[in-house]
């Protein structure tokens, strides 16, 4: 996802003069194509991500779009406060993307598991926060900020994801995947959609409807049209790579009526103790295709 | 600081108030947002909004807000939670220097503001990125909200420090007009260097009562304080 992101961005900086990309000394082999096309919208800020997101605050106020680029929770939770305070309270155009959402770094440690932000950042005014599941919405949501700067954050997967779709450019609604039973909707954000095409594909082997599977790489703020195009299932079933308080479910649960079920899988808000990929991680979790079918099994009463 | 600041409005920065977003203009950050109502006086008497308003600062639906806000105009940049204001300004000085744009880029900050490591992040990199429209200023009084700085982390020695991280620096006393106005006209220090000015200043300096002392960083005079503390400062204007 880090590639088609850094693509995307060299493509979009080639016409948009605005475009500035800096570097938290992270991007090895990633960045170099960009650093070498654009030397002058280009800076490696170092080992410093306060002073990163404060002089990106900087550049934004005298016209560029700054994307800073880091890993994991550098380019987010360590300069949290001026994100916060130098960029969305000045409503500058700074898009903070961090590579590895939720465990993608898995074996690394604790340390580089993004797994809060997405509460965290949900809750910081003016700013949007895109969540692409595979390469194509990575991209569709670089064209996007592009044509629309604005304080966002771009919580992007690591490397080797699959393409799972040809997915539409980026809006604020949920997007369908792949249409199914009208009663129960599989919704993921982020690369954990891989999981939600498993699952369906496992209740269409065993001989039942598989439910209709979304993506929502746009997901914050949420629209009006989230709540319209949810608002018609019975059971709506959240798969995130985050811990379960302040994310998706949690979202979706407070904006839709309370006679419509919402469940899903998340990962437990104590921290990792194991060593592991990000798919033991996310085995260990209960963060599987498996898991996900037997919550399109289970009855109201259930979990 | 209140020395700094007048001189600085009225003689070094490059300004027009009938037009606050004046692509040419000096870019102005007080790091230090507390001591807003210092800059909102500045931009008063210089023409940014009517001296009028001044009264309303602090109160209930005032734009004057009681740490630094950009809603005023005139002012680049709200602060308040200490080590923002120079990143920022950085940022500023680059897009400058990236842009080819020939405008300089100010930060004022306290001394005490120096323990935010946030800080020596950017003053490590300003000098890399050979920054020299980038000033900052130190209003090195000397004292922090919990005693004085050299009691609770003594940063000297500070030009020493400034110059090891390939700054060039300046030392004056923060009160003297004329000095401030040379330090000023001496801008950049040293082409291809960002520039440091450490400004020595005592705080509640013409006051007697309030010279040097810690209380008179919380404290809000009454009627008959603020009397006689204006009637000290205009006995001896500086």
């Amino acid at each position: 996802m880090r590639t088609a992101f850094i693509e995307e961005l060299t493509a979009q900086a080639r016409i948009n003069p605005a475009i500035f990309l800096v570097v938290g000394d992270l991007g090895y082999s990633v960045i170099e194509p960009f650093a070498a096309e654009f030397p002058d919208r280009f800076l490696n800020a170092g080992v410093a991500e306060q002073n990163m997101a404060g002089l990106a605050a900087g550049l934004a106020s005298e016209g560029f779009h700054v994307f800073t680029y880091s890993i994991a929770n550098f380019p987010t939770l360590r300069c949290l406060e001026q994100i916060r305070n130098d960029i969305c309270y000045h409503n500058l155009p700074v898009t903070s993307v961090a590579v590895g959402a939720g465990l993608a770094y898995g074996n690394l440690g604790y340390s580089h598991h993004a797994v809060q932000d997405i509460a965290i950042f949900r809750t910081l005014p003016n700013l949007r926060l895109l969540s692409p599941a595979d390469p194509g919405e990575a991209r569709g949501a670089v064209q996007w900020l592009s044509a629309n700067p604005c304080p966002s954050y771009l919580r992007l997967g690591k490397a080797g994801e699959k393409h799972l779709y040809s997915s539409p450019p980026l809006s604020p609604n949920p997007v369908v995947v792949q249409p199914g039973n009208p009663d129960v909707a599989l919704v993921a954000t982020g690369s954990v959609l891989s999981i939600a095409l498993d699952a369906a594909a496992l209740e269409a082997a065993a001989g039942r409807p598989a439910p209709t599977v979304f993506s929502m790489p746009w997901l914050h703020p949420a629209s009006p049209a989230t709540t319209a195009t949810l608002r018609s299932f019975k059971h709506v079933i959240c798969l995130e790579e985050h811990i379960r308080e302040g994310g998706l479910r949690e979202m979706l649960a407070s904006l839709l009526p309370r006679s419509i079920r919402v469940s899903g899988l998340a990962l437990p808000s104590n921290a990792t103790v194991a060593v592991g990929s990000q798919n033991f991680l996310r085995a260990a979790a209960g963060l599987t295709a498996t898991h996900a079918q037997q919550l399109i099994l289970s009855r109201d009463d259930d979990a | 600081m209140a020395d700094v600041v007048a001189v600085l409005y009225a003689d070094i920065l490059r300004l027009l108030p009938s037009n606050p977003a004046w692509p040419d203009r000096d870019r102005f950050v007080l790091s230090k947002g507390h001591c807003c109502s210092v800059l909102y006086a500045a931009l008063a008497e210089v023409g940014f909004f009517s001296v009028s308003e001044l009264e309303t600062y602090g109160q209930d639906g005032s734009r004057l807000m009681a740490h630094v806000s950009h809603k005023v105009p005139g002012v680049e940049f709200s602060t308040g939670s200490l080590g923002h204001g120079l990143p920022f300004a950085l940022g500023k000085a680059l897009a400058a220097k990236r842009s080819g744009h020939t405008f300089r880029a100010f930060a004022l900050l306290s001394d005490g503001e120096l323990d935010e490591g946030s800080n020596w992040e950017a003053i490590l990199l300003a000098p890399q990125l050979q920054l020299d429209n980038l000033v900052l200023i130190i209003d090195a009084n000397g004292i922090q909200s919990l005693g004085s700085v050299a009691e609770v982390i003594n940063l000297e020695p500070l030009r020493a420090k400034f110059e090891a991280f390939r700054w060039e620096v300046r030392e004056i006393d923060g009160h003297n007009h004329e000095a401030i106005r040379l330090a000023g006209a001496a801008l950049p220090f040293q082409p291809g260097r960002p520039s440091c000015l450490i400004a020595r200043t005592i705080k509640g300096k013409g006051v007697d009562f309030m010279e040097n002392q810690l209380a008179w960083h919380y404290r809000s005079p009454n009627a008959d304080l603020l009397a006689k503390a204006l009637a000290q400062l205009e006995q001896n204007p500086s």
